[in-house]
């Protein structure tokens, strides 16, 4: 059987790597963005100068040939459903029995004025790695749309380069859709004492560009101007439905699957940023890529069993804070209840909570958790004494550094 | 409102960044090195004390002012920024020029020691007073090895401060470089006793349970002498195997060793330039465990030889193991080892040359409950681990599946735990 794979993002090469350990298929990824799989999430290092390229391959280049995954370095252009095969850019029609679209995400740009002015970029691909090196040559102050995960890792970049930074943030506090209050609050002053001007309630207007078409500065909603030779958009990222699309494919916000990952289209499937589910949820993110690859070469070499979502997990890093979450923490905790500690510096904070004294979830900021545990008393609904006592569990710190031992929870008064 | 039309104020440039302080720093770290190269001539063999102080204890504080002013305005946290960039720290033409110094000082110290007959004169004064005789180039190389490890291990503290776990270990190591190899073994040449290492154990210091060393210590009329032999039966017998059940070799490795004291420190900068691949990792196992297996026979053979009153092997075995001296002992710790560290990473002598690295790896390989755990599915491939592993694991392989980590080669440094973005690394006794 001849099996195709559009994008080699971890979702794409997941899904290639589990089919090949229980069969003998033809494996083909395609991808145009790059030759090898790489790590997305370590484009930032890249930038700062913690890593090179090279070290952000999760895989050593001969692991492909080794494991016969053909890669390809190409575009799709298109599918042609009738005759099972796809339309490469630079290379003869490639021809499929099973066709898996992994085609990821991309940045969500919304039509401003100015916004195709050079030194306006997004980022989230190694062309975009490469735009900002070029981008940042002579530039002293840079402005950064959107908050966000994304935006805070740029402004991270930036100031490794002493660029002065400024933050635009549509919300009264960074990513307060996510964040309760306490956890946003510190991150604000966090991104503060990294000398980023961090201007909440403001949005970006139109961006001003010079004679030669260079930007040379932005004007906010409340008409304030601030000059800048760098714009860097990180107002979130939407499926890259393009190839589907185009080729007949049903879409809406994503390519839409069952739980299966079957598209409309017989034997065409797809997974990872890209995918939509029947109930309307993308799922964007590393860990859900990498399931989702996994669950559907099970799905094709075995027996056919839906998805489902594993309990929620995530983690991410602004600055010097590490963040990790598990299970139901909303931003907006109406109806559920907290308990917390904050440590005297105000850099580390825990939360738990928790409905009809059961625990339901978990966010540390600065405090490293064992994801085992912390996931097992979600799924038991382990009561809220129990966690409390035996929280040091749940220690994952460095070893003669562990927070978790030593606090005492603060349990809100619902 | 037509966008050209919008007047946007100008900005002053910024100022330089490179701080006065660094500046002074390093103008005095340059000044006591060129003092140090210039007394070679024998230029200041009358002034002794002035031209220690000048030369060593300049770069000493040189050294202290530069880490302080590199630290100020920074938020405790991994910073590795533009590690990569950098000509000394990724291979430029200052890491080589770094290189060739080392590897030029170790050629002078073990080849041609005539070359530093007065550079020996800046530690007389100190060899005086530690020792109660004058200087040679085994003091003046140890007193070098332990100035920067000092100077290093500070700037280490402070790189890491964010972990207890790093401010532990790198005080321990500096420490036991400060006592075990510098200060006691001067201790016991000044009381007239035998110099010895308390801290270097068989297989790698191997001579140290040759039969004519062993017996030899055994046999002292001095009590501290017999005590010295007992030690070194029950270290590598007894307290080894033991400590590296329940620690794993990082007990040793990094938190003990002089040779590991010195990666740790001087070491540091250039951690992330150890080969991660595969094929690096073969080269690895057949050298570091042929040397062990090197040592066991030669230990092995002499043994027997003894027993045999030298009957077996006559002259050859003394020939032998001057040989192992020279090749491993001289050529590979120093020359390639230390030598080498801007090139091939802080840990070359460890990972492929120490046979009690290989000793204590196999130990953590099969007996012990040392291992880096992962923490479920946090892992998102990035790499820090595997980059700044010193050495050359590659990390991430094992973290993106959710294995524990249980290789012969960890030294249980720690770093690959302190740059995941995610924390996803915990080095556990389990
Ligand atoms: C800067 C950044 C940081 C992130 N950090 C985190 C994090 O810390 N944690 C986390 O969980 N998630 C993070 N994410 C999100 C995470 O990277 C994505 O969820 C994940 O990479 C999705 O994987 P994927 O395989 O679905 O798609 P992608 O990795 O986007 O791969 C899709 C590939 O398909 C290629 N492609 C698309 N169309 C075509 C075509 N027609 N022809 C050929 N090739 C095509 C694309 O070029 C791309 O290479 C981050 C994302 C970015 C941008
Ligand atoms: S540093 Fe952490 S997240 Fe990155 S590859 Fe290693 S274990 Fe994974």
């Amino acid at each position: 059987m001849n099996v195709v794979v559009i994008g080699n993002g971890v979702a794409g090469v997941t899904f290639a790597r589990q089919l090949r350990k229980s069969t003998d298929h033809q494996i083909t990824v395609v991808s145009a963005e790059s030759t090898h799989f790489y790590s997305r999430p370590a484009l930032m290092y890249v930038y700062m100068g913690h890593m090179e390229k090279e070290h952000l391959k999760p895989y050593e280049d001969w692991f492909w040939a080794k494991n016969r995954i053909e890669i390809l370095n190409d575009f799709a252009q298109r599918i042609n459903l009738r005759k099972k095969h796809v339309v490469l850019a630079n290379t003869a029609p490639l021809p499929y029995d099973v066709l898996v679209l992994a085609t990821g995400s991309k940045p969500a740009f919304f039509n401003w004025p100015g916004q195709d002015l050079q030194g306006v970029q997004g980022f989230t691909t190694m062309q975009d790695l490469d735009r900002l090196e070029i981008n940042t040559k002579s530039c002293r102050q840079a402005v950064i749309v959107g908050g966000g995960l994304i935006g805070i890792e740029v402004a991270e970049m930036l100031r490794s380069r002493g660029i002065e930074v400024s933050m635009l943030v549509r919300e009264e506090s960074y990513w307060n859709t996510v964040l309760p209050p306490d956890e946003s609050t510190i991150v604000n002053a966090h991104i503060r004492e990294h000398h980023v001007e961090l201007q909440l309630n403001t949005e970006l207007r139109q961006i001003v560009g010079d004679d030669s078409g260079r930007v040379r500065g932005v004007v906010t909603t409340d008409g304030k101007i601030i000059p800048c030779q760098l714009v860097v958009i990180s107002t979130g990222v939407r499926p890259n439905i393009d190839l589907a699309s185009s080729s007949g494919i049903s879409v809406v916000r994503g390519i839409s699957i069952n739980n299966n990952f079957e598209t409309s289209e017989q034997d065409i499937y797809a997974i990872g940023d890209c995918a939509q589910f029947p109930d309307g949820r993308v799922e964007q993110l590393w860990y859900t890529a990498r399931h989702q690859g996994k669950h559907l070469a099970g799905n094709i070499t075995g027996k056919v069993t839906p998805y489902e979502r594993e309990p929620f997990y995530n983690s991410a890093k602004f600055f010097d804070i590490e963040y990790q979450t598990y299970g139901t923490v909303p931003a907006d905790l109406a109806g559920i209840e907290s308990a917390t500690w904050k440590s005297e510096n105000g850099r580390k904070f825990l939360r738990l909570t928790h409905q009809y004294n059961r625990v339901c979830g978990f966010n540390a900021l600065g405090i490293r958790l064992r994801s085992e545990v912390c996931l097992k008393w979600i799924a038991e609904g382990a009561s809220v004494e129990h966690v409390i006592e035996h929280l040091h569990q749940a220690d994952f710190d460095q070893e003669f550094t562990a927070v978790v031992k030593n606090i005492r929870l603060h349990r809100s008064v619902a | 409102m037509n966008l050209i039309q919008i007047a946007i104020p100008i900005q002053a440039e910024p100022e330089a960044s490179i701080g006065l302080q660094e500046k002074i720093g390093f103008a005095m770290l340059t000044f006591g090195i060129v003092v140090l190269v210039i007394g070679a001539t024998g230029l200041f063999n009358s002034i002794p004390l002035l031209y220690g102080l000048a030369s060593i204890g300049m770069s000493v504080v040189g050294g202290f002012v530069v880490t302080a002013a590199q630290l100020r305005d920074k938020l405790p946290g991994i910073k590795n920024d533009g590690i990569m960039f950098s000509k000394l720290k990724r291979r430029g033409l200052a890491g080589w020029v770094l290189g060739v110094a080392f590897t030029g000082f170790y050629v002078l110290l073990y080849w041609y020691p005539a070359a530093l007959t007065h550079v020996i004169h800046s530690v007389d004064t100190l060899s005086l007073l530690m020792r109660n005789k004058p200087a040679d180039q085994w003091f003046l190389y140890g007193t070098f090895y332990t100035a920067a490890v000092i100077i290093m291990g500070i700037r280490t503290i402070a790189k890491y401060r964010n972990s207890k776990y790093q401010l532990y270990r790198t005080i321990s190591v500096v420490t036991a470089q400060l006592l075990f190899a510098f200060i006691i073994p001067a201790m016991l040449i000044f009381f007239n006793s035998k110099e010895f290492y308390f801290h270097y154990f068989w297989p790698l210091k191997y001579d140290v349970l040759f039969p004519s060393t062993l017996k030899g210590l055994l046999a002292s009329n001095s009590n501290l002498v017999v005590f010295m032999g007992f030690w070194s039966v029950a270290m590598t017998f007894v307290a080894t195997p033991f400590l590296t059940y329940y620690l794993g070799k990082r007990w040793y490795c990094s938190w003990v060793c002089g040779c590991g004291g010195l990666a740790e420190t001087v070491g540091d900068p250039f951690r992330q330039n150890s080969d991660k691949s595969l094929a690096a990792w073969k080269v690895e196992r057949w050298m570091v465990h042929g040397v062990l297996v090197f040592v066991i026979l030669t230990t092995s053979l002499l043994w027997i030889n003894s027993a045999y009153q030298g009957e077996v092997l006559g002259e050859w075995s003394y020939t032998f193991s001057k040989a192992y001296g020279f090749y491993i002992g001289a050529l590979f710790s120093g020359v390639a080892g230390v030598g080498f560290y801007p090139i091939l990473g802080s840990r070359v002598w460890c990972r492929f040359g120490c046979p009690m690295a290989a000793y204590l790896g196999l130990l953590q390989r099969f007996f012990s409950k040392f291992r880096i755990t992962t923490n479920g599915g946090q892992c998102i491939s990035c790499g820090n681990c595997s980059t700044y592993c010193e050495m050359g694991i590659d990390v991430r392989a094992y973290a993106q599946r959710g294995e524990d980590i249980k290789r012969a080669s960890c030294v249980g440094c720690g770093v690959c735990a302190e740059v995941c973005p995610r924390g996803v690394l915990k080095l556990e006794n389990k």
